[in-house]
């Protein structure tokens, strides 16, 4: 039998997996246990007074559950590829991993890294999806066969964060600007980018803010195949534009991770 | 003439306006082992990550294995082992899984792996911690596993940044002792080392480097015939006055070296020279004549000891 050769861009998967296989315990609760108690307490929970509310006819007609289900598949999306591009990507550079100076005395080039290091967290970002939709659909939150194209759009929207960011991450000497990061940029989009309630109840210039940063486009993405009823020029347009992105931070990453790597 | 493995002509690597290395030459013939020898800062590590195709040289010649690193970098790497200042092993991954991730980045395939696996992990002598973290491992053990992982894909050229930096004793006499092993086999390898021992240990050739330049070349034993004579008298005194005393010895020897707490007094015959330290009325606290080494090489060329 001919032995198959994995693609270059591929082989760092060895290393990400066997780390996951081996600490996948630590990393259950972001993936697996925070979506759940999400859906359960908001969706459900606060959802439960909004569904007697006058706010439900400008969600769409759905109940807070359906609403907010979508939305959070995404966010944690974004959340696993946040974490795991920031941190991780400093261990893989530094010491106690090394594992990027291990890969780059093989025949992996700086762009096999890139490439390969993305992928993983891209995947993450699909089983972060695929659990969480099982769960909504669990819930009864999912109301069109639609919804399985989220797990296309999870893992667009983890690369369109993981992307710009591993692209920072391997610049930086210490871990501070990772909190900030979660800060500054991580927790207000998951609050403000149509999460929990629709951007039109945000003033105009907040509103173009989500507009134009990719954490919005996602969630109407998944809100709409979730509801079944976005148009295709829609879902042309929040596509491209999360692929826009994430290729930009791809370009970005494999320069700054040239320049700090192959020095 | 068989063609050499590296070879370097005008190497030159530079950081902004600093140059790490500096214009040098040098050719790798295969199944020898070479070294350079220096003290930190001298450009070795520079040197070898050129060679290893992992930083890109800022100007000169040079080929591994044939190649030029800038064109070929992937097909030289594949054929390299790298045993790099500090160990990169994954910490929190056992013995195994750090020599199989490494193997599967050389794309090679699952069986063969296993089977080569069992092997490196006899040549580590960690056949019994096959399953245990890396972290729980000793330095030497480390060490050893990194040297096991960098034989996975059976390189032509094995290099080894300081192999034995920081380790005790019997964990370096250890090392050598695999690495003798694997020069036996006809591994070529190319080492830098600021330890003279090793140097003398290890290498059929070597290299001095100092501030990113060789300044000397050959086997341990030419270095030391070309470059000082055949003994050493080191005399110490009870005040930390070395220099001061140095005047007085004048003409005892064909070269003085003058250190913070001794006198290095170079000479063909130390016992004739300790006599006539001694007629001249000095009364040193210690005396002691031995054979020259690469140290006094090293001290000779650069007016520098090795080790700081």
């Amino acid at each position: 039998m001919a032995s198959m050769e994995i693609p270059m861009s591929l082989r760092p998967l060895h290393y990400f997996w066997t780390t996951f296989v081996r600490q996948w315990r630590s990393d259950i609760s972001t993936t697996f246990l925070t979506p759940v108690l999400y859906l359960a307490s908001i969706g459900l929970g606060l959802g439960h007074f909004i569904a007697h509310g006058r706010a439900l006819a400008s969600l769409g007609g759905e109940n807070y559950l359906s609403f907010v289900a979508p939305a959070l598949l995404v966010t944690t999306a974004m959340q696993v590829a946040v974490s795991r591009s920031t941190y991780d990507v400093y261990g893989c550079k530094n010491w106690w991993s090394g594992a990027y100076r291990s890969m780059l005395a093989t025949p992996l080039s700086v762009g096999n890294i890139v490439t390969g290091h993305l992928v993983w967290i891209a995947s993450r970002g699909l089983m972060a999806s695929a659990f969480y939709l099982a769960v909504s659909a669990a819930f009864g939150a999912v109301h069109s066969p639609a919804a399985a194209a989220d797990l296309l759009v999870g893992p667009a929207v983890a690369l369109a964060f993981a992307a710009p960011i591993i692209g920072y991450a391997v610049t930086v000497r210490h871990e501070q600007p990772f909190v900030m990061i979660f800060r500054l940029v991580m927790v207000p989009l998951f609050l403000f980018s149509g999460t929990f309630f629709p951007i039109s109840q945000l003033p105009a210039g907040l509103r173009s803010l989500a507009y134009a940063l990719p954490l919005w486009h996602g969630v109407e993405l998944s809100r709409g195949l979730y509801l079944g009823r976005l148009s295709s020029l829609a879902i042309l347009g929040h596509s491209a534009y999360l692929l826009g992105v994430a290729t930009i931070g791809v370009l970005a990453a494999r320069s700054t991770y040239r320049r700090t790597l192959a020095r | 003439m068989t063609d050499p493995l590296v070879r370097a002509r005008n190497l030159v690597k530079r950081f902004g306006d600093f140059v790490a290395v500096d214009h040098i030459d040098f050719d790798v013939l295969p199944g020898e082992a070479f070294g350079f020898l220096g003290p930190n800062g001298a450009g070795k590590s520079s040197t070898m990550r050129m060679i290893g195709a992992t930083s890109p040289r800022s100007g000169g010649e040079l080929t591994v294995l044939g190649w030029d690193p800038d064109q070929a970098g992937p097909h030289i790497r594949a054929r390299l082992g790298v045993v790099p200042q500090e160990d990169n092993l994954d910490l929190e991954l056992s013995v195994a899984d750090n020599l199989y991730v490494y193997g599967r980045y050389f794309g090679i395939p699952r069986r063969q792996l296993r089977e080569r696996m069992t092997e490196l992990l006899a040549f580590a002598q960690l056949s019994e911690r096959a399953q245990d973290r890396v972290n729980d491992l000793s330095g030497g053990m480390k060490r050893r596993l990194t040297i096991a992982r960098s034989l996975v894909n059976e390189p032509a050229l094995l290099l080894l940044d300081e192999p034995t930096t920081g380790l005790d004793p019997q964990a370096r006499h250890l090392l050598w002792d695999r690495l003798h092993g694997l020069k036996r086999n006809g591994v070529t390898l190319l080492l830098t080392t600021h330890y003279m021992e090793e140097a003398e240990q290890l290498c059929d050739r070597l290299v001095v480097m100092d501030k990113g330049q060789i300044v000397a070349e050959g086997s341990p034993r030419e270095l030391i015939a070309n470059h000082v004579p055949k003994e050493v008298v080191e005399l110490r005194f009870e005040e930390a006055d070395a220099p001061g005393r140095a005047g007085r010895v004048d003409g005892l020897a064909s070269h003085i070296e003058v250190l913070a707490d001794r006198l290095l007094l170079y000479t063909e015959d130390g016992n004739q020279t300790v006599e006539a330290v001694l007629n001249r009325g000095l009364s040193p606290a210690n005396v002691l004549v031995r054979r020259a080494g690469l140290e006094d090489v090293f001290l000779r060329l650069t007016g520098r000891q090795l080790l700081d």
